[in-house]
């Protein structure tokens, strides 16, 4: 697997080089000619709209004196998007959005193509930017920021599994030796992933056997083991809350809330990385912008997506940077002082066994396993 | 009629009219004066009235137009939807090098106005995978040169595919029936309409669900509603005011913060079950699961939407006077039959417009259902939501919405049969 390999590869380059690298900071801003002076970036809120804004708005705010306005509705930015753009009235300059968004959003007509190569600045020892962002340019208009993965955590204090704890993803479906109640998320994806692995599917046949109705059939009486014992979750923040008030055994989330929910809250919680299922997170621009305010966007992002911008995002949240070469310069936690490396999904500790999202494949079919996965959910 | 009055208004002909002083006939004149009253008062509301067709019904209507709308098929393909029509499907093989020709004229057009993916995303909801077939064959399709049949086939072995074209085909029309269709689990086939895999049926469940679980919520309201507002149109004015802040208080309170609460109190480690394992009622192994279900939306909802069901209870039976019920008795009635024979009567038009509030309210809810309700307590608003947000699907979700609104207004006509729609009053 491509992506593997890279991000394998730049990991092990993070190993070697221990301490952070200073970087480029002082690197002088190019000015920028006929640019708008505010900014609308739309984003998710909280900590990881804060660790946007500590990485590389404040920075360029500083350095440029533009205003930011940000809009915490990335969750309906595809629908508000495509209103935007029937209206003929664009008031958003940046969006961020999840890679299988971009795919939609581009295939819609409603984000911008770009070309990496010729907005985004190279890496420092000047391999191309399409090159260092690799496999995560997973659409013609995305725009990559972090490598985000879908994890389970679990409570280390359960006394029914004395002392054993979940080495496999499947141990989630070992209600015998793993007792209690487990949260999963109210979608198909990522659940018939791990669903058909560990009904001993191969990945590398994972996504013809879920081709196949069978396929998803086979999951679905995988998922029916555990469908008692499973409270299905819709927000990010469900599975923590549920951890945290042990109203769950173990359940999946994004890797960076089970981070905030171990290392910042310090519950008796564990992350349990086999299997995770990786996704990335970026940028794109709505298309039909005025000219002022697209050389201010593309002005901001050849500044925010570089090499040391995206490492130092990595400071405030566990979220991997997008880029091979920023991954050696990730340091240490803000505020914690913790080093940041061991929490990466893509620190090689944690990536014995990963599925990378298949966005071209969902995209596809998610209309029909979606349908079929409600069904099943409602019996 | 005298000499002398003729001769003043010779000009007026004697035909029996009725005229004003001026000789203009009094009814034309009563007409004109009408027509200035109504014109007025039609000045005074146009305000409201432009507002409410811009705002409201314009958006409606544009939004339910969706549903059956189809020019994107016409639009970005119209040679090949010509070529189309003498294409049979039942004959088992792929359209001929005419049709192919034509169709990569269009999709290079397409491809320069970036409108090829579109269409795929449009197919793609008739048959999975077209959204791939487009995407995949962009720029190389643009680039084919005769014979554009096996040029297409290099690409994709599925664009020879009897079933593309089949689909292509069936869906070339500037309306379709195909959302509309697809809202009640059906599907158009080769071989006419059909339910869908009944794996995949869950939009007419989802819409009984909603009704029957509104009509409970609705009950449950009256039931806990009721005796409130009785009490509170009855006690001193000090208390019934500290009630009615108690009644407003959650009211005022936002959505989210009050649903998490419920959340709190609810979930299997939370204050209820808590409580109700240390004084020993339930074990600690057999924790009731009062959310994440049916029972855990219908608890939340009964509580949020109770105002709407306490306020015009409350209203309507502050007008009602004591000295029905005291007249009542003093003719020799029992308590009871006082109440159900002379007050409950009086309070049927509250009753009524409470009622329909909370019930048109708890069809469209769908925030707290998605957070308490788990997998079976939600509405069909949690699928309009997800396909307007999520699958980007609006010619579904407004095929939806448009059965919903339907659904409504049919039962606001069998309200207005049975009961009567003057007999509502919000106070």
């Amino acid at each position: 697997m491509k992506l593997k390999t890279l991000i394998l590869a730049s990991a092990a380059v993070g190993l070697l080089s221990s301490t952070a690298v200073a970087g480029n900071h002082s690197a002088a801003l190019e000015p920028c000619e006929n640019c708008a002076d505010t900014m609308t970036v739309v984003s998710w809120g909280g900590a990881y709209q804060a660790s946007q804004i500590n990485a590389y708005a404040e920075p360029y705010a500083e350095a440029t004196g533009v205003t930011f306005v940000w809009d915490e509705s990335a969750n309906e930015s595809v629908a508000k998007l495509r209103a935007q753009n029937e209206a003929n009235n664009i008031t958003w300059d940046l969006v961020d959005v999840e890679g299988p968004d971009a795919v939609r959003l581009c295939d819609e007509g409603l984000a911008m193509e770009v070309n990496p190569d010729d907005i985004l600045a190279a890496a420092p020892d000047g391999t191309s930017a399409s090159e260092d962002f690799g496999d995560s340019l997973v659409s013609e208009c995305f725009i990559p920021q972090i490598v985000f993965s879908t994890t389970f955590g679990y409570r280390n204090d359960i006394a029914a599994w004395n002392g054993a704890v979940p080495a496999s993803v499947c141990d989630i479906f070992d209600l015998e030796n793993f007792p209690g109640k487990r949260a999963l998320e109210k979608r198909p994806k990522k659940n018939i992933e791990w669903a058909l692995i560990c009904d001993g599917v191969s990945p590398d046949e994972l996504y013809s056997v879920m081709e196949t109705p069978e396929g998803i059939d086979r999951a679905l009486a995988k998922l029916d083991t555990i469908k008692s014992e499973t409270i299905w979750w819709s927000a990010g923040a469900d599975t923590p809350q549920l951890l945290a008030d042990g109203e769950v055994a173990i359940g999946s989330t994004y890797n960076g809330r089970l981070f905030a929910l171990i290392e910042e809250q310090s519950q008796p919680v564990s992350m349990l990385w086999d299997n995770q299922v990786f996704d990335f997170d970026g940028w794109v621009i709505p298309t039909g912008l005025p000219e002022d305010r697209l050389n201010r966007v593309k002005h901001f992002l050849k500044f925010a997506t570089d090499t040391q911008r995206l490492a130092d995002q990595a400071k405030y949240i566990s979220y991997g940077p997008a880029r091979a070469s920023s991954a050696p310069l990730v340091g240490q936690h803000a505020e914690l002082g913790i080093d940041m490396a061991p929490h990466m999904p893509t620190d090689p500790a944690n990536m014995g066994n990963i599925i990378v999202n298949n966005i071209e494949w969902w995209s596809a079919y998610s209309d029909d396993v979606d349908a079929q996965f409600q069904a099943w959910l409602a019996q | 009629m005298s000499s002398a009055n003729a001769a003043d208004t010779s000009f007026i002909p004697d035909d029996g009219v009725m005229r004003a002083a001026d000789g203009t006939p009094l009814k034309k004149r009563l007409a004109r004066a009408l027509r200035r009253e109504k014109l007025r008062s039609f000045m005074l509301i146009a305000p409201l009235l432009f507002f409410i067709i811009i705002s409201f019904l314009a958006p409606i209507a544009d939004m339910l137009f969706r549903s059956v709308e189809n020019q994107i098929v016409p639009e970005t393909i119209p040679r090949t939807v010509v070529l189309l029509s003498d294409w049979d499907p039942a004959s088992g093989e792929a359209p001929g090098e005419e049709v192919f020709a034509a169709f990569q004229q269009d999709f290079v057009e397409a491809f320069d106005n970036k409108t090829h993916t579109r269409l795929g995303l449009r197919l793609n909801y008739e048959k999975p995978g077209m959204s791939s077939l487009f995407r995949k064959s962009g720029r190389r399709a643009t680039q084919l040169e005769a014979p554009f049949r096996e040029g297409f086939a290099a690409i994709d072995e599925d664009w020879v595919a009897v079933e593309t074209w089949e689909v292509i085909k069936r869906v070339s029309g500037p309306y379709t029936s195909g959302y509309f269709l697809a809202a009640v689990d059906l599907q158009r086939t080769s071989d006419g309409i059909e339910f869908v895999d009944e794996r995949r049926r869950i939009y007419l469940m989802l819409f009984w669900r909603t009704l029957w679980m509104s009509l409970l919520i609705t009950v449950c309201c009256l039931l806990l509603g009721y005796p409130i507002a009785y009490l509170m149109s009855h006690t001193k004015r000090s208390t019934s005011n500290l009630l009615m802040i108690l009644v407003l208080l959650p009211f005022w309170t936002s959505l989210l913060v009050r649903t998490s609460a419920w959340k709190v109190l609810l979930q299997q480690q939370g204050v209820i079950n808590d409580t109700l394992v240390f004084i020993g009622l339930v074990g600690d192994t057999a924790r009731l699961e009062l959310i994440n279900n049916q029972l855990g939306t219908v608890i939340a909802m009964t509580h949020i939407l109770l105002p709407f069901m306490i306020l015009p209870l409350y209203s309507v039976m502050q007008t009602i006077s004591p000295s029905y019920v005291r007249a009542a008795k003093s003719m020799g009635a029992n308590d009871w039959t006082a109440f159900w024979r002379v007050y409950f009567p009086n309070t049927i038009p509250g009753i009524g417009a409470g009622a329909i509030l909370v019930f048109i309210l708890s069809i469209g809810y769908y925030i707290t259902p998605e957070l308490v309700g788990g997998t079976k307590g939600v509405f069909i608003s949690n699928r309009i939501a997800f396909h307007i947000s999520s699958s980007l699907n609006w010619g579904l979700a407004a095929a939806l919405g448009a059965i919903l609104l339907l659904l409504v207004l049919l039962l606001f006509y069998c309200y207005d049969k049975i009961v009567g729609i003057d007999n509502v009053k919000l106070g």
